[in-house]
């Protein structure tokens, strides 16, 4: 299935998350939140094991609440079909601080590799777009990669939309925590806040 | 066109009342699907300085991103309709797992002189489709006990951390009435 000039998935994530600093990471379910933690666990890793078409929704309220950190939502090509509507949501709020980065390999990796939407007909940044994400692009190459990670940190210029076209290679799963209450308290403990 | 049949004379104030709970428990994301029973607190919020109305394209946006307003410190509230309920049901599994405040006032149709069948199947299973997903239940049927139901929800699901779904009835909002 792998064909030539995609970018791997791996190294992506990590060229994103390599100099994260404050950044608040949300990893959409499927492989998008393994690569988030094989690029390193983290305080402020949100990662996902479920609540398909949800990841953006979920760096949305985050980044709203916290306008001065830069939120970024790594997420897979099948969970962003599933929540295109958030699109259009963010695209209405305009959070400066918000950043979405769809690793897209075509296919639902997860649950056999059948192929999705985004293989044949659906265009994300064209749909990105038109939800009045202005900064919406494809991207190719790792220097793209690395100059959006870059922009990632600028809290006052989003948001902005990325979608990868990566390899859809199976990669040796890494496994993050699948304890929610965890994973929350442990972001907001990073953040200052105090349990109930 | 169509007109609530308690529209006519004076503006119901019990939606103040809700807003002024809400403002008390330092809600500050405001997530709803636009709905006419709710219109009146729509306004309020989109007004205010300290909360913010998201417009969703569909209900369970605001369940996520209730999730993520928490992990960012901030409290908020769903508005939406009963039919949205639908929309929400595997998006609430979010809530016992992640384990975030979550509160959402409903305003129902589907009961109480509907004139509309097809308001009638997700309204009548609302309130089993919330406490099959683990959301607690309150309903006000007239105004004057939404403050004291306000104030029992936004106690319980922000304090104890107890999803709750307060159903405002149909009776309470005025049954849609539908003119040619």
């Amino acid at each position: 299935m792998s064909k030539a000039n995609l970018l791997d998935r791996r190294q992506v994530v990590s060229t994103l998350l390599a100099n994260r600093k404050d950044v608040v990471a949300i990893g959409g379910l499927g492989a998008s939140t393994n690569d988030m933690c094989a690029a390193g666990d983290h305080a402020r890793n949100f990662y996902l094991w479920g609540g398909m078409g949800g990841a953006a929704m979920i760096g949305l309220g985050l980044a709203l609440a916290q306008p001065k950190l830069p939120v970024l939502v790594i997420t897979g090509d099948g969970e962003m079909l599933m929540g295109l509507g958030s699109l259009a949501t963010i695209g209405l709020q305009k959070p400066p601080n918000l950043s979405i980065v769809v690793l897209d390999n075509e296919a639902y990796g997860e649950t056999g590799g059948q192929t999705s939407h985004t293989s044949a007909a659906a265009d994300l940044v064209g749909i990105a777009t038109a939800c009045g994400i202005k900064h919406s692009q494809s991207i190719s190459t790792m220097a793209e990669v690395e100059a959006f990670a870059q922009a990632v940190h600028d809290v006052s210029a989003g948001p902005r939309f990325a979608n990868v076209k990566i390899d859809s290679a199976s990669l040796e799963r890494i496994l993050p925590t699948r304890d929610g209450t965890y994973i929350v308290n442990r972001i907001r403990g990073d953040l200052g806040f105090q349990p109930i | 066109m169509h007109a609530r049949a308690d529209a006519a004379d004076t503006a119901p104030t019990w939606p103040d009342d809700i807003f002024a709970t809400l403002q008390r428990f330092d809600v500050r994301q405001v997530p709803y699907v636009p709905d006419a029973g709710h219109s009146r607190l729509i306004q309020r919020v989109l007004a205010s300085s300290t909360m913010r109305g998201i417009a969703l394209t569909t209900e369970e946006e605001g369940v996520a991103l209730l999730a993520g307003a928490w992990a960012g410190g901030q409290r908020g509230v769903l508005l939406m309709q009963s039919s949205g309920v639908g929309n929400c049901i595997n998006m609430l599994s979010l809530i016992p797992i992640l384990r975030f405040p979550f509160l959402t006032l409903v305003t129902m149709r589907g009961e109480w002189g509907e004139f509309n069948p097809w308001q009638v199947p997700m309204g009548s299973t609302t309130q089993g489709v919330f406490e099959l997903s683990g959301v607690q239940v309150l309903r006000a049927s007239n105004a004057a006990e939404v403050p004291a139901v306000l104030e029992a929800a936004a106690a319980q699901a922000y304090n104890a951390l107890t999803p709750t779904a307060v159903l405002l009835s149909q009776r309470l909002i005025g049954a849609k009435v539908f003119t040619k």
